[in-house]
């Protein structure tokens, strides 16, 4: 047996006969999670279409659990092959119990009658995505979000070894967005599914998939594990991101900062940076940041958002020559704040800092002048 | 839960079942000749009596053709309705019932010409080709544009090119024949023989334990094609199944009965309400005895409303049935918005 449940060889796909991408290698073991991202139009749809066959391969082939699909009947691939697509499903008379009865088809017999076995696993499918309560709902009544969990009792049911989701999270809130992710993680683990899915929310990406697969201008960019493609500003150059900027460590954003002669000197540390960072943002007002520490935690969005950031080196004394550029930042802004309550021997030099700023000390966000 | 909707659908077959019942009684019994009760059934007891030809010869092979054409007419609505993921598809509104009746006015004419009479196979041979052909130009605007009021307003168009040039042919042919197809090309189940049931009969009901057959495989496309595939669906073969049983339903009908609107429509519809499920395992057979039903109840009205003078099926099919289709779109629109 192959060890991997899903892999493919010199995969090309496309439309009508014209290839659109080349030679697509990847490869899933049970138990994990491979995530497509990439812009939009990139081609992650396409490539999740070929492998489920619903488009027909341009090239190479696709082995789920070592054997060649194009071999396969439909009935064995049903039978270990489940999707989740992004196609609209509007049934007309359907309740939920009947739209996650579906995912039995491939164990019917020839009139597709469900047998009392079929029965308790369309309810335990319900019940692992917690949507036992919808069993006798209509379908095309219920949320986006109980929707897409009685889909993916569906998938559940017909008790795949892989499971092909497109974009399972869009049109959903937050909540339900973590919900399905963690209910997902939490079935590929219990029951060592292999997961092949297209994501546009690279921050759950990041910290759903074990592997992610980057398509770009209709190419696959990278492929690797999270950790090796959340590094080195390859999300921000994956997107083309050129207004704002992307935290790979943490997986957030920030808007574009304001850049020019800093008007703000801002005194943080420890997260009290933070809202006013984003507050001066928010203004278009360029500021300063300092002296932060490597390792603060204000010390990420600072240097997304300041026009410059004054800093020292992990758990090091701030040095003299660091508080002196410091000060003559400061010296050349308008306005101090110092949202830093807490002074301790390693940040002593921001305490000196807020005692030379005098005057120029301000207190409250709204007071801030526009003009910049 | 499970239980209260086994119950609705043994009741649903149940009111269905009795409806026809009565509608065969009503149908057999009523008509420009009185006969009581006793002389229907002694008449078709013994198959004796001085009036035994006009229940045996002239309303029984109506009342068959009513109940097997009805039927059939509304499981190809059905199908349609699953295979276009359309609700008011149905081979009238799509033009497949007027392809039908141009082949078979050909046929008819081009045959009648010659001093030939076609018989009940070949009439359902031209209907057949006809709705195929009409079926493909579905398919190729069907593949082109994915909006669906844009299919359904193209199969119009294709029904009325058809009809008009079904009115040429007619208005063309001998004095004699058009009697003979002004009659059909209005849509009637007069005139019905039992050389066509015998013909008919086999045909209808060959083509509906196919689509029973493929019960599972409907219910499946419900979802959609691609879940369908992921089913485990042949989609390719499925699809071509589908299409040849809807017309070849449809094509019986046209070629026997003419022009029958809305009944393909409306019947689907008010089956599943009633069974408040589209499972085609029910759904088909339900259609099948609401569409005989529903054919039935139409024949009476057209037979008898104005009697002597017969009313065309269509015109009252559509008195019935088109408020339906009225009451699905309003709905579907509202529920959009």
């Amino acid at each position: 047996m192959d060890t991997y449940k899903i892999r493919t060889e010199h995969m090309t796909v496309g439309y009508r006969g014209v290839p659109l991408i080349r030679d697509i290698e990847i490869h899933v073991r049970k138990g994990e999670i491979l995530s497509l991202i990439g812009p939009n139009g990139a081609g992650k749809s396409t490539i999740l279409k070929s492998i489920i066959r619903q488009l027909a391969l341009i090239g190479g082939t696709v082995y789920l659990d070592g054997r060649a699909m194009r071999s396969l009947s439909e009935q064995t691939v049903a039978q270990s092959m489940s999707v989740l697509m992004t196609e609209r499903v509007q049934p007309e008379l359907m309740t939920c119990g009947d739209i996650v009865s579906t995912g039995r088809y491939p164990y019917t017999g020839l009139m597709g009658v469900l047998s009392a076995a079929d029965r308790r696993k369309v309810r335990e499918a319900m019940a692992l995505v917690h949507a036992e309560e919808l069993y006798d709902r209509d379908f095309s009544q219920i949320s986006d979000g109980q929707r897409q969990r009685v889909l993916l009792a569906r998938a559940i049911c017909q008790e795949p070894e892989v499971i092909v989701l497109d974009e399972p999270t869009s049109f959903l809130d937050i909540r339900y967005k973590l919900e399905l992710l963690s209910m997902l993680k939490q079935l590929v683990r219990e029951k060592q599914l292999a997961v092949v899915m297209s994501l546009h929310e690279i921050d759950l990406a990041q910290k759903v998939s074990d592997h992610i697969l980057c398509v770009r201008h209709n190419a696959v960019d990278r492929y690797g594990t999270s950790e090796e493609i959340f590094s080195g500003g390859y999300i921000a150059e994956l997107y083309g991101i050129t207004s704002g900027s992307y935290n790979e460590a943490f997986g957030f954003p920030e808007l574009q900062a304001a850049r020019g002669q800093p008007q703000v000197f801002v005194i943080g540390g420890g997260g009290s940076g933070l809202p006013i960072y984003r507050r001066l943002q928010q203004h278009g007002i360029p500021f300063a940041a300092g002296i932060l520490h490597e390792n603060d935690m204000d010390y990420p969005v600072a240097s997304m958002l300041a026009a410059e950031v004054i800093s020292e080196h992990a758990y090091q004394p701030i040095t003299k020559q660091t508080l002196q550029s410091a000060c003559a930042v400061m010296d050349a802004c308008r306005y101090v704040f110092c949202p830093c309550q807490t002074f301790g021997p390693l940040n002593q030099a921001n305490e000196h800092l807020r005692q030379r700023a005098g005057r120029k000390l301000c207190d409250e966000i709204p007071d801030l002048p526009c003009e910049a | 839960m499970e239980e209260k909707r086994t119950r609705r659908y043994i009741l649903s077959f149940g009111m269905l079942a009795i409806l026809l019942l009565a509608l065969l009684i009503w149908n057999i019994h009523s008509g420009s000749l009185h006969l009581s009760v006793s002389e229907v059934l002694h008449i078709l007891l013994f198959r004796s009596g001085e009036n035994a030809a006009v229940i045996w010869d002239i309303r029984l092979p109506r009342i068959l053709a009513a109940v097997l054409l009805g039927g059939a007419l509304s499981v190809s609505g059905f199908l349609l309705q699953t295979f276009f993921a359309n609700p008011i598809a149905s081979p009238f509104i799509l033009g497949i019932s007027s392809g039908s009746r141009l082949m078979v006015s050909l046929a008819l004419v081009g045959a009648l010409a010659h001093g030939l009479i076609i018989g009940s196979a070949l009439m359902i041979t031209a209907a057949f080709v006809g709705a195929m052909l009409c079926m493909g130009f579905v398919l190729l605007i069907s593949q082109k544009v994915r909006k669906m009021s844009l299919l359904i307003i193209c199969g119009v168009m294709i029904g009325n090119i058809c009809s008009a040039v079904t009115d040429f042919v007619v208005t063309f042919a001998d004095d004699f024949n058009i009697v003979n197809l002004h009659n059909w090309s209005m849509g009637s189940f007069s005139g019905i023989s039992w050389e066509n049931i015998y013909i008919m009969a086999p045909v209808v009901l060959a083509a509906l334990l196919l689509t029973f057959l493929l019960s599972k495989p409907i219910s499946a496309y419900q979802m959609g094609e691609v879940y369908a595939r992921n089913m485990g669906v042949n989609i390719r073969a499925f699809r071509l199944s589908l299409i040849l049983l809807s017309s070849l339903l449809s094509a019986c009908v046209a070629a026997f009965a003419g022009p029958i609107s809305f009944v393909g429509i409306a019947v689907p519809h008010l089956v599943k309400s009633l069974f408040q499920t589209a499972k085609p395992l029910l759904i088909i057979p339900g259609s099948f005895l609401g569409g005989a039903a529903f054919s039935l109840f139409c024949d009476l009205i057209a037979r008898t409303a104005f009697a002597p003078t017969e009313l065309g099926i269509s015109s009252v099919t559509a008195v019935l049935g088109a408020p339906v289709v009225i009451y699905i779109m309003v709905r579907r629109r509202m529920q959009a918005g």
